[in-house]
């Protein structure tokens, strides 16, 4: 308890075909970590007994909807919780179905780590690599692959040495820094919180070791000082007649009172006067801290511009080149025109070029094909009715990343990473 | 070293929310149900907007069966803020025809909330709700978005969701249609204990151990009221209880408690073995209790 107001907080996101037991291994996470509760495992109880299931389900526990109980598949992203005394964990469940790789891409967009099942019967499949490449793709740095179900194959040694031999070679085009390989059980539990009784040969960590150990601090972009304006606030109040702050999230790199910055895209320079979150000021502020910024000067700021350190600016320009996940039923309109957010800012934009299309499975462009249809994911230009201050996603995934939305469905379609 | 802890990244995470939703919708409303989630959700709302003030109103859908203590605590929380408090009466949809009382001994008037909940907000023409709702509470809530989409008859459609990546929201919508914002979406209800101890959050005093008149109905310890008519063989007894959620009276259970203060209760919430809505009756109805109800407006 005492440890509980200096916890950190790991969000990771699973991946893994349908029978790779992924809902098993979060249930098996949960269960062994004492996070389900009795009235929850009462019910997971009823219904396993219901369904006629030898064992306890411990998949039921993460199997959310009505349709996902009914055909035993995971439909959509799910999030989980459980906290040990060293982390809080939020798990972004994503189903492994190929139809699905659009859940995949919105559960790996806010993780730090990615679990990566494979079946120790079935070694390496395509869905491995789609779902690594994925992982890479929306800058994870951390993959733990978890070779599942090794009570399977005897709890093989061979078996599971194969495997991450053949994992390493595949992952090196991916430029994936941090790499775990462990041998488990899901079903069984070995290796998940508590170590294997029958693979003494795996002298490694467990999951729940690796995850409460994994440093993630050197991830957050400490160097880039990027600040978008979110909301002016301006009380106009007896206690406060001229107060005008900025208020925003600081996505990347470090602010302090005093600070050159400058606004984009006016481009006027001036200095930070004070930072606040509510009555206290504070000495720095970095991401992902939300506060209000109040500056020397009296500039005219708006929602969509943003304050960054003179010294370090972002790239301003109306034309960006990303990869694109496309998310949405209708395919891609040619030459289509669509609205883009990126991080306080809208504009509308024109789809200007598809250059290739990625094959997922094997990584090779696709060339000449510019049919761009759901869980397609594709090189594309933009150009957007007005400029934009970004950075690659690779250098920070807030200020490098974007989505499209349909003006007339108003829905999502598409999920975009600067190049 | 730069780093937030757990606590202060979830803070950051809902004040981003808020600045987020009034900027993308008209006229915004957080629901406020008097409970400890919708009280931290106001907390989280002054500090986000600090100097201004909280820039939208509250608005309470009052069955009529509330506790009184909610009721007090509720009108002493919008004078310390300052923000406008709007109620929702569901006596009023009963008389007017929209809502009808359940049958039976004992009705709950939960699942009318919704009901007074739609036709409060087409009225006040609000565009965006805000929500106490933390997806560990209740499996259906697991998939909930920040940013949820309602169609024009206030229902979520679980299998048509947007997609919801990086911290980009998408609040865009078709005359008619709405929304509803979760800000604590990833809270756990150990983390609103937490934070509620760190920053000093004041709780309605039926939170903690009280001395009050219940009857033990099939395993919920439900409270002296009128509203709560005694059946056969049922009678009150005086208990030391204290409440996890509040809800009506009619359907919220208490627990044998001796926790009196915050630090006592966020230890009890630590060993406890039953989630929080474990004691409430109307999620016990069915498995997929809470999808349905869901699908119809509730929160």
């Amino acid at each position: 308890m005492s440890g509980y107001l200096d916890m950190d907080l790991l969000r990771f996101t699973t991946a893994g075909s349908v029978d790779d037991g992924k809902s098993t291994l979060i249930g098996r996470l949960m269960y062994d970590t004492k996070s389900i509760f009795e009235d929850q495992l009462q019910a997971i109880e009823k219904s396993s007994e219901k369904r006629g299931d030898e064992n306890l389900n411990l998949a039921l526990l993460t199997d959310g909807l009505k349709a996902e109980r009914e055909q035993g598949i995971t439909i959509d992203v799910a999030y989980r919780y459980f906290a040990t005394p060293k982390r809080k964990f939020i798990i972004a469940d994503t189903p492994g179905h190929i139809q699905y790789t659009r859940n995949m891409v919105t559960g790996a967009s806010t993780a730090n780590l990615a679990i990566i099942l494979i079946d120790a019967r079935n070694g390496m499949i395509e869905q491995t690599c789609r779902h690594s490449f994925i992982a890479s793709l929306l800058g994870i740095k951390h993959i733990v692959v978890c070779v599942n179900k090794m009570d399977l194959v005897d709890f093989s040694e061979l078996a599971f040495e194969k495997i991450k031999a053949s994992y390493i070679a595949f992952s090196e085009t991916l430029g994936v820094p941090d790499i775990h390989f462990i041998p488990i059980s899901a079903l069984k539990g070995d290796n998940v919180v508590d170590a294997s009784k029958h693979m003494s040969w795996y002298t490694g960590k467990t999951l729940l070791q690796t995850l409460e150990n994994v440093q993630i601090i050197s991830d957050f972009n400490t160097l880039d000082a990027r600040f978008p304006v979110q909301r002016v606030i301006r009380p106009q109040s007896d206690a406060y007649p001229d107060f005008r702050g900025f208020a925003g999230r600081v996505e990347g790199g470090v602010f302090r009172p005093g600070d050159e910055v400058t606004v984009l895209p006016s481009g006027i320079s001036t200095k930070i006067k004070q930072i606040f979150l509510e009555k206290t000021e504070l000495r720095e502020a970095f991401s992902p801290m939300s506060v209000c910024i109040t500056l020397e000067n009296n500039i005219d700021i708006s929602r969509g511009d943003m304050l960054v350190k003179s010294d370090n600016q972002p790239k301003v320009d109306q034309e960006v080149d990303l990869m694109l996940c496309w998310l949405n039923d209708k395919p891609m309109l040619s030459k289509g025109k669509y609205l883009l957010k990126h991080t306080s800012n809208e504009a509308k934009c024109v789809v200007k070029e598809v250059a290739y299309k990625v094959d997922i499975n094997t990584l090779n462009k696709i060339e000449g094909d510019f049919e761009v249809n759901k869980n397609d994911i594709v090189k594309v230009t933009l150009k957007s009715a007005k400029p934009l201050f970004f950075d690659a996603y690779k250098k920070n995934r807030t200020t490098g990343c974007l989505i499209l939305i349909d003006e007339f469905s108003n829905e999502t379609v598409a999920a975009g990473m600067i190049l | 070293m730069h780093a937030l802890s757990h606590l202060e990244q979830l803070e950051s995470e809902a004040i981003f929310i808020f600045r987020e939703a009034v900027e993308q919708f008209e006229n915004p409303v957080i629901l406020f149900s008097g409970g400890k989630d919708s009280i931290t959700l106001v907390h989280l709302a002054h500090k986000a907007f600090f100097p201004a003030k909280i820039p939208f109103p509250l608005l309470h859908i009052d069955t009529g069966h509330n506790f009184p203590e909610t009721l007090e605590f509720r009108d002493n929380l919008v004078k310390k803020y300052n923000v406008r408090l709007d109620v929702g009466y569901v006596q009023d949809s009963i008389d007017r025809g929209t809502a009808r009382e359940e049958k039976g001994i004992n009705p709950s008037r939960n699942t009318l909330q919704s009901i007074t909940l739609l036709e409060k907000l087409e009225e006040g023409k609000y565009d965006a709700a805000f929500g106490g709702g933390r997806r560990d509470e209740e499996k259906a809530r697991a998939k909930e978005r920040f940013f949820s989409h309602r169609d024009e008859f206030g229902q979520w459609d679980p299998k048509n969701q947007r997609p919801e990546l990086w911290n980009l929201f998408n609040g865009k919508k078709a005359q008619g249609e709405s929304f509803r914002v979760f800000p604590i979406s990833n809270w756990t209800e150990m983390d609103v204990w937490q934070y509620i101890k760190k920053e000093n959050i004041d709780l309605p005093s039926i939170y903690f151990s009280h001395e009050r008149s219940i009857v033990n109905r099939g395993g919920v310890l439900l409270a002296e009221s009128p509203y709560n008519i005694l059946l056969a063989g049922e009678h009150y007894e005086k208990q030391i209880i204290r409440y996890r959620t509040l809800g009506c009276m009619t359907i919220t259970g208490a627990i044998f408690s001796e926790a009196d203060t915050l630090d006592k209760v966020i230890e009890e919430v630590a060993a406890a073995r039953e989630t929080e809505r474990g004691n409430r009756a109307d999620d016990k109805r069915s498995e997929a209790a809470m999808e349905d109800r869901k699908k119809q407006g509730y929160f």
